[in-house]
């Protein structure tokens, strides 16, 4: 049986100067880079491949099985990129891991290029985060000058040039394809499938894009085995990850933990929710993955546990709000964000958020109309899987599953303004209960 | 304002290094605001004949981007998070508070010229909440009075420090490290702070880590490879839609031959 | 059922596998690599759909093509629905559209109903109302009433994207088949979507409008009415107009259009569809350039010339052929007949018979513009009767297509976008140039940089192979030597030539026989039983034996004396090889007879003015530039606008010789009769090429016209106009310090006939060699009397002139 918390990825962010390449290194950082680059490439994937390592960016596809489909008769040159535009509503892990160690991302970056025989790997870092910027661009020249990228790698004849790009705000971008054409210096819109990004993918190239959670995931696997990762998580949800907290919990943050934890064991770690808290309901995977309440705290957060509940493991961004809160007004506010983001290219999604938006403010205002709840949910089933890629998607499922959850609270949005059922300062970090009360 | 051959030179440097230059677009808008305090028509003409791209290729990405600013920037650029989370725990308050305080409304700059107010969305920081960024710098808890502080302070020249980040130079700047530039500043700040070490410190405390290579060949003996090979079982374990759907698409008799032999 | 000739796009002519499958219980087999909405459509089931458009690689934006699809072919189906525009058919694949699917139903209404939330709904006052996809299938496909109470997206209205195009915003679905059109036919990403999510739009960047040459087919595809014509706007509702089809006659591509008119006026020219000859997409001037006939200088009667005031004098139809019967008849025979390069090939045929068999002359020539004796030998040899030899859709099919004294983007705009298409498909564009254009470069070009005039030089070394197409402009006509080495090149590697001529009635006027040694049906003049066989056919004893003079020989001797009188039909003045040498012989002609549209420079001197019939009011045909005969019927029915053909055949019968036929209709039948040549054909030309050296202070010229300038067929559009590209001189920035110029400043051309000033703008063409449009602000003809490969004086400045001998 493991441990309740195993950090890996997260081990030594409370290292001094844990961003500089000496203290990554003191710690045995690149030793994985050494092994991996002595294994012939397949090797390397089939090791991610058996490891059961399955994408943390939300998807969950297999990471390995994602790098065995680039197909290595294609002449062009291979790509990998990272995507690390991390923006889904309440997602905050791979800010910090950036942030803090980037040696590590750095590592995986060049294990995964070597396997999939890429040249030039890029990391997709979104712009709104400068110090994070700022360290990956070092932790970069710093590898280079050691020797760890660029040409003939530790003397294996390796090559790879690692570019790190930054982005300029557009959550779409975190989708694979509009992150692709956004790195060729395009509008972010979401590409045609197929073809998918490991036939055509940047520069019509052969391309994987991987999070960087489940890059940085892969020197831990190198270096400790495939067992070793195994040991962790459940029978078909293997290994560690970051679970983030957040929220009108006692003590939020980042838990890395094996999958399959459940939220009930990692509130009880952190001391439970805030003073005179009720859990009232809570994200498992960000803002586009449907809302739980105290009900689901005991299901297993791994991809099958959280699916069977009805939703989905995602990012795994815990995000967890009590009984202070209005949840028509915490919809509304998921839905404008899924307006002002949306890319503007398919008609449900263009169209049917800024309809959502307006119907949820009525009812938001107290001013709903009969048929509103319906009416949501109509067009919910309109916009859900008619849009062109899964950002229409997110948008409906906090609205379907908060008027599953809560209608009566949709219902009272008919005639009672919800900052009357729920003053907002209540919910704040600052409200008079909480203040101090830590 | 005219761009000197310097910032043309630059731009032209950002274009090569890339496998392809157009790649560039991004960080040499980025470079362009550092230099003249927003996306101007001169900027936009520079890129494009840089680029071989037309103008209103250009003008498509810039507009698209929110970063990317049309009207002439404030000194700082002070963002308020008033995405869900952020908003629930405070963001709302703090940022009416900031436009009664600054009197300016959403993306508008003060009248010194110092400070451009904006709402933002979900900045990666929700167990910081709620959060303010300043200049893209992080600004952790924040209050409606911290917030007030952290703005006059700005105003006033004084020296501010980002709570995970550097020493808050200007937006200019900071546009600049963005576009590819370094600026000195990296060992500046902590690796990590506060909630980003929740975790590990509870596994400290309780003596938590992940099993050794030794505990863990142990224990997995006998565990066999439930892992699926094949990308129909692999999207079956796949939980969003859009993995479903990637797969399903893949394996249609309208994708090409090769993709099968990847199974 | 089976259908076997769907385009997709698809060249080749190796068999078409094809692909069975089941749409709405009903099985159908097609194609493999067909979309599965055109699946539907043969089936007859129309799938609702904006962004979709057969030649726009498909983008699935719009979702309102949504099916179901129960089985993808292997046995699973698709959770969600699919659209349908961008799902290829597979074996085995069952499609449930919104006939048969209350989930496609239920979806493809509910994407209309959302469609429609931020559309101003504003049909009785757009432009599109009566003709609009999105009107029409919202009746077909959406619901009555919306359930959208709610505050709709609002724009200032319109934008210009250029003078000649508007924007009204709020009613773009944002389809992006505009953006995509500039994109990826035209290669004028001018306009762009811009913005993001419910705020995206189309726009342009503000200081750059959308001057495309192309712009027009924007309007034409929009699915709403976002965009409209300056020209077009709230003139007319579609419901009120009269289309008839027709073939645009500004180029020789022979594109098909449709004229909407109304109450005997042309209301607005639109895109025909001909997947063969120009898809469909028309050139900016084949879609706006229609008023030109009514712009206020139309001859409206027969005019005769006073011979005691001296002044043209309206007259009666028979004074005026009566008149003109007197003049010609005087001359004995002396007679040059210049048809010039537009009639339709059934009126070329008329002069080319009233020519031959009325005056008895074998002086006639339709190159109103620079020519050569080799040209028309090489005309004689290799064009003439070699109908599709070459075609749009070979142009896709070669290794290489070498383009020889030809920018097809300003002459003939339907080959640029068929090059262009070819080229993304692989397909290489070499262009023997001075300079790599802009049209070359959105070809993927390649260029063999030549000085104009050395072009047999850059023939000569090229290597091909039989797969290669060389394209050739009529400009080649002003290199000594350049059709010969054309054909040398072609014949060593067997590769195949077409001949691009500019003007729309070249190609049909070449086949009718309008050039002095060259008979109808490629007859040689010199060979005796071609002669015979038109007499024979023609029901004449002999047609003249004597070999005839060309445009310069007719002038030149007119001047001279020798030629008595002139028959002029479309012929400006300031497009012939020497406009001051062709006045004077004008001034010396003793009798001119003109069969002309408008007013021009010849009526001021003709004797007898013959007003005719503009292409809108007549039936007839263009020969195109790969011999594809295209006919047309007259658009408007003007009873008092007489063919050429009518008026001829009047003229033939005063003369006591008539043609033997008086319409239209049977001087085509009087063609077909006659039909080709099979006999023996003259050899092509072996010219050599010119190799005496430009003589010391002067530049070697090359020019042509842009698509957009001061023809006279542009005149009444103003807004089209304004989309012209600027005029500027192109040289390197060591020719033009070599000269003084100041790089990007202004500098002057001149010859001792006269000076012409342009802004500059240094790009690299060889040194010595300067570039400027040849009828932008000035006619470089009509000032300079020169043209393409000739030499010039650069000089610095606008006024002075002072680098001038």
């Amino acid at each position: 049986m493991t441990d309740t918390l195993t950090p890996v990825l997260s081990a030594d962010w409370g290292t001094d100067r844990a961003w500089t390449l000496e203290a990554y290194e003191r710690a045995g950082g690149y030793s994985a880079l050494e092994t991996a680059l002595k294994m012939a490439p397949d090797d390397v994937i089939s090791m991610v491949k058996d490891s059961g390592l399955r994408g943390r960016g939300g998807a969950g596809f297999p990471t390995g099985m994602k790098w065995s489909f680039i197909p290595q008769d294609n002449p062009k040159p291979k790509y990998l990129v990272v995507n690390a535009d991390e923006s889904e509503p309440g997602t905050c892990k791979d800010i910090p891991l950036m942030m803090a160690t980037p040696h590590t991302l750095i590592e995986g970056v060049i294990i995964a290029a070597h396997a999939i025989r890429a040249k030039t790997a890029f990391i997709y870092v979104r712009g709104e985060v400068l110090h994070v910027v700022r360290r990956l661009r070092a932790a970069a020249r710093e590898a280079k000058e050691a020797g760890y990228l660029g040409t003939d790698i530790l003397g294996s004849g390796i090559d790879v040039e690692l570019i790190i790009h930054a982005g300029a705000g557009a959550y779409i971008c975190g989708e694979e394809t509009a992150l692709l054409d956004s790195l060729e210096g395009r509008r972010g819109q979401p590409r045609l499938r197929p073809p998918f990004p490991a036939v055509e993918g940047l520069y019509a190239s052969p391309t994987v894009v991987n999070n960087v959670e489940s890059i940085a995931s892969v020197p831990s696997i190198v270096k400790n085995g495939i067992d070793w990762f195994g040991s962790m998580g459940t029978e078909k949800s293997k290994g560690y990850t970051l679970y983030s907290l957040s929220g009108h919990v006692a003590r939020p943050g980042q838990y890395e933990a094996p999958l399959g934890i459940t939220l009930r064991e990692l509130l009880d770690l952190g001391g439970g929710m805030r003073p005179g808290s009720e859990l009232k309901f809570w994200t498992p995977g960000g803002s586009s993955t449907p809302i739980l309440t105290a009900e689901h705290l005991d299901i297993p957060l791994d991809y099958e546990g959280v699916g069977a509940a009805g939703s989905m493991l995602g990012t795994k961004a815990l995000q967890v709000f009590d009984q202070t809160t209005s949840v028509v007004r915490c919809v509304l506010r998921w839905t404008e964000f899924y307006k002002h983001e949306s890319c503007g290219k398919c008609t449900p999604c263009r169209e049917g958020t800024w309809w959502l938006v307006q119907t949820l403010q009525r009812l938001d205002e107290g001013q709903g109309k009969d048929g509103d709840i319906e009416l949501l949910l109509d067009l919910c089933e309109n916009i859900l899987g008619r849009s062109f890629c899964a950002l229409g998607d997110g948008a409906t499922s906090p609205i379907t599953s908060a008027i599953q959850h809560f209608r009566s609270e949709f219902e009272s949005g008919l005639h009672t303004p919800s900052r009357e059922l729920f003053p907002p300062a209540a919910s704040t970090l600052f409200a008079p209960q909480t203040v101090g009360g830590k | 304002m005219t761009l000197t051959d310097l910032t043309k030179d630059e731009l032209r440097e950002l274009a090569g290094r890339y496998p392809q230059s157009r790649s560039a677009l991004l960080p040499m808008l980025h470079l362009i605001q550092s230099v003249e305090g927003n996306v101007t028509n001169e900027g936009i003409e520079v890129c494009a004949d840089i680029l071989g791209i037309s103008a209103a290729e250009v003008s498509g990405v810039a507009t698209f981007y929110t970063m990317y600013k049309r009207r002439p920037m404030g000194e700082h650029h002070v963002g308020v998070c008033t995405n869900t989370l952020c908003a629930v725990m405070g963001g709302d308050l703090i940022f009416e508070r900031l436009k009664g305080h600054l009197d300016v409304g959403n993306d508008e700059t003060t009248e010194d010229g110092k400070v451009t107010l904006e709402h933002i969305e979900c900045n990666a920081a929700c167990d910081f909440a709620p959060v303010m960024m300043v200049n893209w710098e992080f600004f952790d808890n924040q209050t409606p009075d911290s917030a007030v502080e952290l703005v006059d302070k700005l105003r006033a020249g004084e020296t501010v420090q980002a709570t995970r980040g550097a020493t808050i130079t200007s937006w200019r700047e900071a546009e600049r490290v963005l576009a590819g530039f370094e600026d000195g500043l990296v060992d500046e700040g902590p690796a990590a702070a506060g909630p980003s070490l929740a975790g590990l410190e509870i596994a400290a405390e309780r003596g938590w880590s992940a099993p050794s290579v030794d505990e863990a060949k142990q224990a997995s003996s006998g565990s066999g490879d439930a892992t699926s090979d094949t990308k129909t079982g692999a999207a079956e374990q796949a939980d969003t839609q859009r993995a479903e759907t990637e797969t399903k698409v893949e394996e249609s008799p309208a994708d090409t031959a090769k993709e099968g032999e990847d199974d | 059922m089976t259908v076997d000739e769907v385009s997709t796009g698809s060249t080749g002519t190796a068999p078409v596998e094809l692909v069975t499958l089941t749409i709405d219980d009903v099985e159908v087999s097609v194609p493999k690599g067909t979309l599965v909405i055109r699946a539907a459509e043969l089936i007859g089931t129309e799938i609702p759909r904006f962004c979709d458009h057969p030649l726009l690689d498909p983008v699935g934006a719009c979702r309102q093509c949504l099916v179901e699809i129960t089985d993808a072919g292997n046995g699973r189906g698709f959770p969600k629905p699919q659209a349908s525009c961008t799902i290829e058919v597979a074996a085995g694949m069952v499609v449930k559209t919104q006939v048969t699917s209350p989930v496609a139903e239920k979806a493809q209404r509910g994407n209309m109903e959302f469609l429609l939330i931020n559309h101003p709904l504003d049909c009785p006052v757009c432009d599109k109302g009566g003709e609009c996809p999105l009107q029409n299938q919202s009746m077909t496909h959406g619901q009555g009433e919306t359930r959208f109470t709610e505050v709709k997206r609002t724009f200032p209205k319109p934008i210009k994207v250029s003078e000649q195009v508007l924007l009204d915003r709020e009613r773009c679905v944002l389809c992006a088949r505009c953006t995509r059109f500039s994109e990826q036919i035209a290669g004028d990403p001018f306009i762009a979507l811009v913005e993001r999510g419910s705020q995206q739009q189309v726009g342009i960047y503000e200081e750059e409008p959308f001057n495309s040459y192309f712009s027009g087919n924007t309007i034409q595809i929009c699915p709403v009415g976002a965009l409209t014509s300056a020209d077009y706007r709230f003139r007319a509702r579609p419901f009120d107009l009269v289309s008839t089809p027709s073939i645009a006659e500004h180029d020789s591509s022979g594109s098909a259009i449709r004229v909407d008119h109304r109450r005997g006026r042309v209301m607005r020219r639109l895109a025909g569809d001909d997947p063969e000859v120009n898809e469909e997409w028309i050139t900016d001037k084949d879609r706006f350039a229609f008023t030109y006939a009514t712009v206020g200088d139309r001859i409206t009667t027969p005019l005769v010339r006073n011979p005691e005031t001296e002044q043209l004098e309206p007259a009666s139809w028979p004074a005026a052929l009566a008149a003109a019967a007197k003049g010609l008849a005087a001359a004995e025979g002396k007679v040059g007949v210049l048809p010039g390069g537009r009639l339709t090939a059934e009126d070329a045929f008329a002069y080319s018979k009233f020519a031959r068999t009325v005056l008895r002359t074998n002086d006639i020539d339709f190159r109103a513009r620079a020519h050569s004796e080799e040209e028309a030998q090489f005309l004689a040899s290799r064009i003439a009767t070699t109908s599709l030899d070459v075609t749009f859709a070979d142009l896709e099919k070669a290794s290489t297509v070498v383009l020889v004294a030809l920018e097809p983007e300003d002459e003939n705009g339907s080959i640029f976008l068929r090059l262009r298409k070819a080229s993304r498909s692989g397909v290489k564009v070499v262009a023997i140039a001075s300079h790599a254009t802009r049209g070359l470069r959105k070809m993927n070009g390649e260029l063999v940089q030549t000085v104009p005039g050395h072009e047999p030089a850059a023939l000569a070394a090229l290597e091909l192979d039989q797969d290669a197409i060389l394209l050739a402009g009529e400009r080649l006509a002003s290199v000594p030597g350049g059709f010969s080495a054309l054909v040398a090149a072609a014949d060593k590697a067997g590769a195949r030539i077409a001949w691009v001529p500019r003007r729309a009635g070249e190609r049909g006027a070449l086949e009718a026989g309008c050039l002095p040694d060259l008979l109808p049906g490629g007859r040689p003049l010199d060979d005796v039983e071609a002669r015979t066989d038109l007499a024979a056919a023609w029901g004449v004893r002999t047609v003249p034996a004597r070999r005839g003079r060309n445009t310069t020989e007719i002038l030149e001797e007119t001047r001279l004396g020798v030629v008595h009188a002139l028959v002029i039909g479309g012929v400006e003045i300031t497009d012939l090889p020497d406009p001051a040498a062709a006045r004077r012989a004008l001034a010396k002609a003793e009798f001119i007879v003109s069969l002309e549209v408008r007013e021009s420079e010849v009526t001021e001197v003709a004797d007898v003015v013959l007003p005719v019939a503009p292409v809108v009011e007549k039936p007839g045909s263009f020969v195109n530039w790969e011999g594809r005969v295209r006919t047309f019927d007259a658009v408007l029915h003007e009873p008092n606008s007489l063919t050429d053909i009518r008026i001829l055949a009047g003229l033939a019968e005063e003369l006591g010789q008539p043609l033997g036929f008086r319409t239209v209709a049977q001087a085509r039948a009087a063609m077909v009769e006659l039909g080709p040549w099979d006999g023996a054909r003259i050899p092509a030309p072996t010219v050599e090429p010119d190799t005496t050296a430009a003589p010391k202070r002067a530049v070697v010229l090359d020019t042509w016209r842009l698509m957009i300038d001061d023809g006279r067929n542009q005149d009444g559009q103003l807004e089209l106009k304004a989309t012209a590209r600027p005029a500027v001189l192109r040289a390197s920035e060591a020719t033009l310090k070599a000269f003084d110029v100041d790089p990007g400043g202004m500098a002057t051309l001149s010859t001792d006939a006269g000076i012409v000033s342009f802004p500059t703008e240094v790009a690299e063409l060889p040194d010595g060699v300067v570039w400027a449009p040849a009828n932008s602000g000035a006619s470089l003809r009509a000032a300079l009397g020169v043209g393409y490969a000739d030499h010039v004086t650069l000089s610095t400045g606008s006024s002075d002139g002072k680098g001038a001998s």
